[in-house]
């Protein structure tokens, strides 16, 4: 079939059904919450996290990785090194399959976000590899580098470097002391979500460029600046993960300085907003730039969460709580599924007349509103959790619970209510493109 | 432009690297409780936690999934109130197979956990920085 011929495309394709994956097990899972039995005997929360958790990081992976390969098709204006870009892709399939039966069949031993059997962690760090490759093959003839070049580099690079840091607790050196293995752990799984963002940020910056035709932006000296304040919140940003765990307090403090940085992504938010509501006008009915639109209100309200998050005396009553879970719910679905949706339009069916359907529209909007109501839901429990924290005397834990109930009842129907939209413009989109290809 | 990115990430870079390898090296022991533990058998105990997934519902740290509490310092409740949840189970949490070696390993794993400080808020004092301190 014409559209597997691309292996681009068949990368996104991948995303595309890891995603519906993500979450279907993600609605499952949330219904544990409310009702402790259900698939007890089955699946569980032990299985059905990890299958969550897992479709959803291996979504935004390959759905990154398809965006900058079709990315680069475009930019070199050839396709190049399909060999090695058909190695990534089965390296990366081989992967998958072993790990979701891993799960299923309860086999677990990895560590938060990464529960396989460690030995799954070989096939992608090679497809990561082969990754990193191809892309210095394949920018090798661009000249002059904009500014998503260099955050695609950055994010594939380190990517490889904290992946392979992510894996030392398998040498019992690395587990001789319980505080030094936490904080090599929440070290990388912090730095870790900065790399995966470079290659989607820099794919929202290659979109963005695209559709507002304005070829020099990526040049821009803002755009860099902005490029090097994440990167530099990458490296030295993961502090506030641990500002609990009893560490070296230089740990806590590099955390906690470099975070206050990101006060000015705040500041230039507002200020661009403006310019925003005039391109909005332009761009509204065409289905990239919309997604794009709903990230940016999204990275808004997750930065705003993120920075008070960061100061260590607010933490204090937010850690531990499901205020931490609305921010990663926040970044995983409002930022990078955003942009990653417009990324899958962008490239897999382009035209502007394909948008104008209904079932798309309500769709987006029935993702927006129910993700708002899902976060809100989420960050009432948070606040719920945090009052018990500090109560004298403290009830037992499953009387906090009890208390949570009417939001846990609430974060299920808006989960259900977002799984749906959410299908709704999977189906849509999945319809357009067979039909552009039939 | 592109000789002074490259410097600039270059630096960036090696400053990351600095940073890492002291964190890597670092033998400086944090605990703060005087909890004692069997260091070897904590080791296998951190992989008993993780073959069975026990973040998924639980937090070390406030760190994991919130189905279930935090159970940092939970040792100090003793090994007979871990091992019957183990093998009772309650509510969505199953019923785990465990050898009497695996509990007694997943037990010292907890006795390190609490050997290293207490994970509830209230033994925190905020500094007038707004860093946050075990009491």
């Amino acid at each position: 079939m014409k559209l597997t011929k691309n292996i681009g495309t068949l990368f996104l394709i991948t995303a595309l059904g890891l995603f519906a994956a993500s979450i279907f097990f993600g609605f499952l899972a949330s219904i544990i919450y409310r009702y402790p039995e259900f698939l007890k005997n089955s699946l569980g929360l032990i299985k059905l996290r990890p299958m969550h958790v897992s479709a959803a990081l291996f979504w935004i992976l390959l759905a990154a990785t398809g965006s900058i390969y079709r990315s680069l098709d475009i930019l070199t204006k050839k396709k190049t090194y399909p060999l090695l870009q058909k190695i990534h892709w089965g390296l990366w399939l081989l992967a998958i399959l072993g790990i979701f039966y891993s799960y299923a069949t309860g086999s677990f031993g990895g560590r938060e976000y990464w529960e396989y059997p460690p030995v799954f962690a070989i096939p992608i760090g090679l497809a990561w590899l082969f990754f990193l490759i191809t892309f210095f093959l394949k920018v090798k003839s661009i000249k002059k580098w904009p500014v998503y070049i260099w955050m695609w580099m950055t994010g594939i690079v380190y990517f490889l470097f904290i992946f392979i840091e992510n894996y030392f607790w398998v040498l019992p050196y690395f587990r001789e002391s319980f505080i030094k293995d936490m904080v090599i752990q929440w070290k990388a799984a912090g730095s870790i979500v900065g790399a995966y963002n470079m290659l989607v940020y820099g794919t929202a910056f290659f979109i963005m460029e695209r559709i507002s035709k304005k070829a020099n932006t990526g040049f821009n000296t803002w755009a860099f600046a902005l490029f090097f304040l994440s990167f530099f919140n990458m490296l030295f940003n993961w502090g506030h993960h641990l500002y609990l765990v009893p560490t070296n307090s230089t740990i806590h403090y590099v955390g906690y300085i470099v975070s206050m940085t990101e006060w000015v992504f705040f500041i230039k938010i507002i200020y661009n907003w403006k310019k925003q509501v005039t391109e909005a006008e332009a761009f509204y009915h065409y289905y990239p730039y919309r997604f794009i639109l709903a990230f940016n209100c999204w990275l808004f309200f997750n930065l705003t969460l993120a920075l008070f998050m960061s100061i260590p005396f607010i933490n204090l009553y937010m850690h531990g709580t499901h205020f931490i879970t609305a921010h990663a719910m926040g970044t995983t679905i409002g930022i990078n599924t955003m942009i990653l949706l417009a990324a899958l339009f962008f490239f897999l069916v382009p035209k502007k007349e394909h948008h104008q359907s209904k079932f798309l529209n309500t769709g987006f909007w029935g993702i927006q509103i129910s993700l708002l109501i899902f976060l809100l839901s989420l960050m009432t429990m948070g606040f719920i959790k945090s009052i018990w924290f500090f109560e004298e005397p403290q009830a037992l834990f499953a009387d906090m619970m009890e208390r949570m109930k009417p939001f846990t009842f609430l974060f299920i129907l808006s989960g259900m209510s977002l799984f749906l939209s959410f299908l709704g413009v999977i189906s849509g989109l999945v319809y357009t493109l067979f039909k552009k290809h039939s | 432009m592109g000789k002074p990115i490259l410097i600039l990430f270059l630096l960036l870079s090696l400053a990351f690297l600095v940073f890492s390898s002291s964190i890597y090296k670092d033998d400086t022991v944090y605990e703060k409780k005087p909890v004692a533990y069997d260091a070897a058998l904590q080791k296998e105990g951190r992989l008993i936690w993780q073959k069975n997934n026990c973040h998924v519902c639980h937090q070390l740290y406030g760190l994991g999934g919130f189905l279930g509490p935090d159970l940092t310092n939970v040792a100090d409740k003793g090994y007979y109130y871990i091992d019957a949840f183990l093998k009772v189970g309650i509510n969505s949490m199953p019923i785990f197979n465990l050898t009497e070696e695996e509990s007694l390993h997943l037990f010292e794993f907890l006795k390190a956990t609490n050997a290293s400080g207490s994970a509830n808020p209230k033994d925190y004092t905020i500094l007038m920085d707004g860093m946050i301190v075990q009491k």
